[in-house]
């Protein structure tokens, strides 16, 4: 049966008013941080041409580098535990019975929580003094302390991102679980395939496409994180947990160096632009392959 | 309405009039010509809006590249990004 599709052109303007409102949200500040990534600015809105000092400046910048290395450790940290850990608990979950929905629900909560709650929260629970986690690393004979060491800091900003979002890794992999056929374990079993063999070649192909979200969204999201490391630490002890995000804050809102810090912006910006183009282009072919 | 905030400069100007009558001028191409997608040396179906998208991506990195490992004499790479440019157009 063919489906006839009536095109009537006037429908655009429906679209209208979500395009003045990305006008204003998105596209005016971006051409307003392309203007400022050009030229020195000072108080009073008075502004002198630079070209592209700034940009020269940024990408020459060891700060840069640094912050830049910092952010790729912790993005690839994250992604190495999140990903096996979530499959892992993804595969440990029950299938059916009560225990699912108490199992979805203790699966969910990290994710209902406030970023700035998250931060606060691991905040106090890792505080040497009188933080649960704190007193109990040093209560093992273990000296730690995240406010001054920046093994200490390290750790626990993993350790909180790890607790924070694997669940969504758990729900992702869990959903493409039980999406499987129960035919493909019977076929399994009659064919006396082990454990592993069932992971390898059917729950793990049968997962693709739902790590590669999983993966993608990660690899975005820890690029981008802002508010935990800045509530945890505030990008110490001296600059060991600076991520990118932090260290443009710092530039545009504690120096007040307009310039760079639009001149960064627009690096980082493009750095996720072309991750996003990857995580769209991947999204659409497996969407084509199904 | 005082738009002095937005720090405007001829040189920026000129570049977002550029890419928006690029904008406008392939959204009059595609309702004159409406063009298929196509699949490329990528192996993915893309559009002309697709192509023009990479295009200006590609070209950005390109100017950061060479801005950042040769010097600031950015027309090189402005020609360097034409060619890639025209690259993309054909076989992606």
């Amino acid at each position: 049966m063919t489906l006839d599709k009536t095109v009537n052109n006037r429908a655009w303007f429906m679209v209208l008013p979500v395009l003045v409102l990305v006008a204003f949200n998105a596209v005016i500040p971006l051409m307003t941080v392309v203007n400022y990534s050009v030229q020195e600015s000072f108080a009073g809105n008075v502004f002198f041409f630079e070209g592209s000092k700034w940009f020269e400046q940024v990408l020459h910048s060891e700060r840069f580098h640094a912050a830049l290395l910092r952010q790729l450790a912790f993005t690839a940290t994250i992604l190495a535990i999140e990903i096996p850990l979530g499959v892992g608990i993804a595969l440990t979950m029950p299938r059916k019975g009560p225990w699912v929905s108490v199992c979805l629900v203790l699966m969910a909560l990290p994710l209902l929580i406030p970023w700035n709650v998250v931060g606060a929260i691991w905040n106090i629970f890792a505080l040497p003094s009188f933080g649960l986690l704190g007193r109990a690393i040093n209560g093992l004979g273990i000296s730690y302390n995240f406010t001054r060491d920046a093994g200490d800091a390290w750790f626990t900003l993993v350790l909180m991102d790890v607790w924070h979002w694997t669940s969504l890794v758990v729900l992702l992999a869990y959903a493409g679980l039980m999406a499987i056929p129960n035919a493909y374990y019977q076929a399994a079993k009659i064919d006396g395939a082990s454990r592993w063999a069932v992971f390898r070649y059917i729950q793990l192909p049968k997962m693709r496409r739902v790590l590669t979200i999983a993966v993608l969204l990660r690899l975005m999201d820890s690029f981008m994180i802002y508010t935990e490391p800045f509530v945890l630490t505030g990008g110490g002890p001296g600059n060991s947990t600076t991520l990118l995000s932090i260290d443009l804050v710092k530039i545009a809102l504690g120096q007040f160096d307009l310039g760079p810090a639009a001149a960064m912006s627009l690096i980082y910006f493009l750095m996720v632009l072309a991750m996003s183009w990857v995580f769209y282009t991947v999204m659409t072919r497996e969407e084509a392959r199904t | 309405m005082n738009l002095s905030w937005m720090a405007w400069t001829p040189a920026t100007a000129a570049f977002f009039i550029v890419i928006g009558l690029t904008l406008v001028g392939m959204t009059i191409w595609q309702i004159l010509a409406p063009s298929e997608e196509r699949v490329g040396i990528l192996s993915i179906p893309t559009t002309p809006g697709d192509r023009l998208f990479l295009t200006l991506l590609g070209a950005a990195y390109i100017h950061l590249a060479w801005l950042g490992l040769v010097g600031p004499d950015l027309w090189w790479a402005f020609g360097i990004s034409v060619l890639y440019g025209l690259a993309v157009f054909r076989w992606v």
